[in-house]
């Protein structure tokens, strides 16, 4: 009898155990799906802000077609991988990030339009978005840590394994360099 | 990753239940001493405790920011700092963006309220605004976020409010104590006279001393508090030199707060009561000297909490972070500078746009000469509703 009771005790207790274990993993999960949807709401900002900039600056920037031309590719680019996986997008999206730096770097060379408020106000919300891309990539990726090392870790790594919770891809941007803070950098390129 | 939170819950809950044993112990002795009824003592102290909770919970937002004159805004009124705040919102993955205020002060210095993470604030002064560059302002919003984050703001209103009660009790018992023993009213009753009056001395050591045990505890978490929110801010940005170099620029101003005062102290990124030259690390302080959190900021080799206890470990010789907080990553990889040299230029810009929007704030018109492009700011008590430009004598309309 008494042994009986032992038994379902550690039923009861290994129940337990699971439940806290799967709804963890499940909570987990979601976050890094909300961190995902942060990023996008980033992304899609930038995607607004950009005809905005183009507009404003077409007349500014005779000479500079080639150079307006590539920030419009980019986008068209970036806006036809949105549905890719990760990697893929973020691969798109370093592309626009730098080209509408070298952007913002050419217009330093343009007195006229740094005189233009339409304009600054423009670049103010274009650097912080950067910076909000960033942000947010920063914060998808310690989610993602977190999860996968949730999934990875036992006793944790049982149940992930049995209830099949993949491991989250980071977001990670080509090059070593684009890594660095979303430089708005008001220097000539060389 | 790095779950401070939790290891926090618990030191709180182990100051609050240490600050909360002091109270009632007071209570019990100030019912024993008046009226041989402990009890009742420490449903008084309880109830006093109580009231003064509810007024700080329900309103203590609200007499802060009243209190020191703070102004909400919107994107609108200041994109620059609104960004800032929203970044810091996003990198620390807080569900809400806090609003943002604005106290219209040269000195410089910021707070966060916010019981609930529902409803919380980022507050900063002009003068703030005025002298950091975007990094700078950026460390000082991450360490005010990071009070919100670490809840830090609750558990230094309940702390404070217990604080609070027990002075309070303490100096009424004391007084009525003396008023008591001068006015020749000895203990009533007969037969205890010996337990009373042991009673009568132990409650007068305690009313001297719990206040004074109170404030060094709470002073001392405030203190710990601060090293954990730099910590935090480091890793939010990702740039510890963010705010290293804020605190220098903080510390080399000489402006005080207006409205400042010692119960609202602890909120603030630095002490509003510094005094020049006290550098030495004091025991009846809310912050931690600003040199030394400099040199800690500096000392970091990375980003993360891990990296943010070897800097203190190599500052301070001793340890500060949870170790709960420090489990996941080691260390973190700071980013660059976002900024070139910062130019004069900038710094005059930055002036303006500051003054620019305090004006408006205040119902000042900003109008342009549509002729030579001069700026007028027109007080909202101008009468006229045109003037002739100075400039160039062209007719301005006020709008």
């Amino acid at each position: 009898m008494i042994a009986l009771w032992i038994v379902l005790g550690i039923l009861a207790l290994l129940i337990i155990i699971y439940i806290a274990i799967y709804n963890g993993l499940v909570g987990l999960r979601n976050q890094v799906k909300n961190a995902w949807a942060q990023i996008d709401v980033q992304l899609k900002r930038r995607f607004d802000l950009i005809p905005n900039l183009v507009e404003t600056v077409k007349g500014y920037m005779e000479h500079e077609r080639g150079t307006l031309e590539a920030v419009t590719k980019a986008r068209a680019l970036a806006e036809k991988v949105q549905t890719a996986g990760a990697a893929e997008r973020a691969k798109a999206e370093g592309e626009l990030g730098s080209a509408l730096a070298r952007l913002l770097a050419v217009a330093e060379a343009y007195p006229n339009l740094k005189a233009n408020e339409n304009f600054l106000a423009l670049q103010e919300q274009l650097t912080s978005t950067e910076n909000k891309i960033s942000f947010s990539r920063q914060f998808y990726n310690d989610t993602v840590l977190r999860y996968n090392n949730q999934t990875q870790m036992f006793p944790s790594n049982i149940i992930a394994g049995m209830m099949n919770f993949k491991a989250g891809e980071f977001f990670e941007t080509a090059a070593p360099a684009e890594r660095e803070a979303p430089k708005v950098s008001f220097q000539q390129p060389k | 990753m790095w779950e401070q939170i939790r290891s926090n819950q618990m030191r709180s809950a182990f100051l609050i239940g240490i600050l909360g044993a002091l109270l009632l112990l007071v209570g019990y002795f100030l019912g024993q001493a008046f009226a041989q009824n402990g009890i009742a003592g420490i449903i008084i102290a309880a109830a006093v405790w109580a009231f003064m909770l509810l007024i700080a919970f329900f309103q203590g937002d609200n007499i802060l920011l009243s209190v020191s004159g703070a102004k909400k805004i919107t994107p609108d009124n200041n994109p620059r700092l609104y960004n800032v705040v929203e970044e810091m919102k996003i990198a620390s993955g807080l569900e809400k963006m806090p609003e943002v205020y604005i106290i219209d002060d040269p000195a410089m210095n910021a707070f966060a309220t916010g019981r609930s993470k529902d409803k919380t604030a980022v507050t900063v002064t002009s003068g703030l605004l005025q002298s950091l560059n975007r990094d700078e302002l950026q460390g000082v919003v991450a360490h005010e976020i990071s009070h919100i984050k670490n809840r830090d703001v609750l558990l230094m209103s309940l702390a404070g409010v217990l604080l609070g009660t027990i002075v309070l009790l303490a100096w009424y018992g004391t007084r009525i104590m003396f008023f008591s023993g001068m006015s020749g009213r000895r203990s009533s009753s007969k037969g205890s006279g010996g337990s009373q009056v042991l009673i009568l001395v132990v409650a007068l050591v305690l009313m001297i001393l719990a206040p004074i045990a109170a404030q060094l505890l709470y002073y001392a978490v405030s203190r710990k508090r601060e090293y954990l929110a730099d910590a935090s801010g480091a890793l939010y940005t990702r740039y510890p030199e963010g705010l290293a170099s804020a605190l220098e620029k903080l510390a080399a101003s000489t402006k005080q707060l207006k409205n400042a005062n010692q119960a609202t102290a602890p909120m603030y990124t630095i002490n509003p009561f510094r005094k020049e030259g006290r550098e030495a690390t004091d025991l009846t302080s809310t912050h931690p000297p600003i040199s030394e959190r400099i040199r800690i900021l500096r000392a970091m080799a990375g980003a993360s909490p891990a990296d943010y206890e070897r800097a203190y470990e190599q500052v301070k010789h001793q340890k500060i972070i949870p170790a709960s907080a420090l489990a996941a990553a080691d260390s973190v990889s700071m980013r660059a500078p976002s900024a070139e040299k910062e130019t004069e230029a900038d710094r005059l810009a930055r002036t303006r746009e500051t003054s620019d929007m305090m004006l408006r704030m205040n119902n000042y018109n900003i109008v342009t000469c549509s002729n030579c492009g001069t700026k007028y700011k027109i007080p909202p008590d101008f009468p006229d509703p045109s003037f002739n430009c100075a400039h160039c004598g062209n007719t301005v309309k006020i709008k």
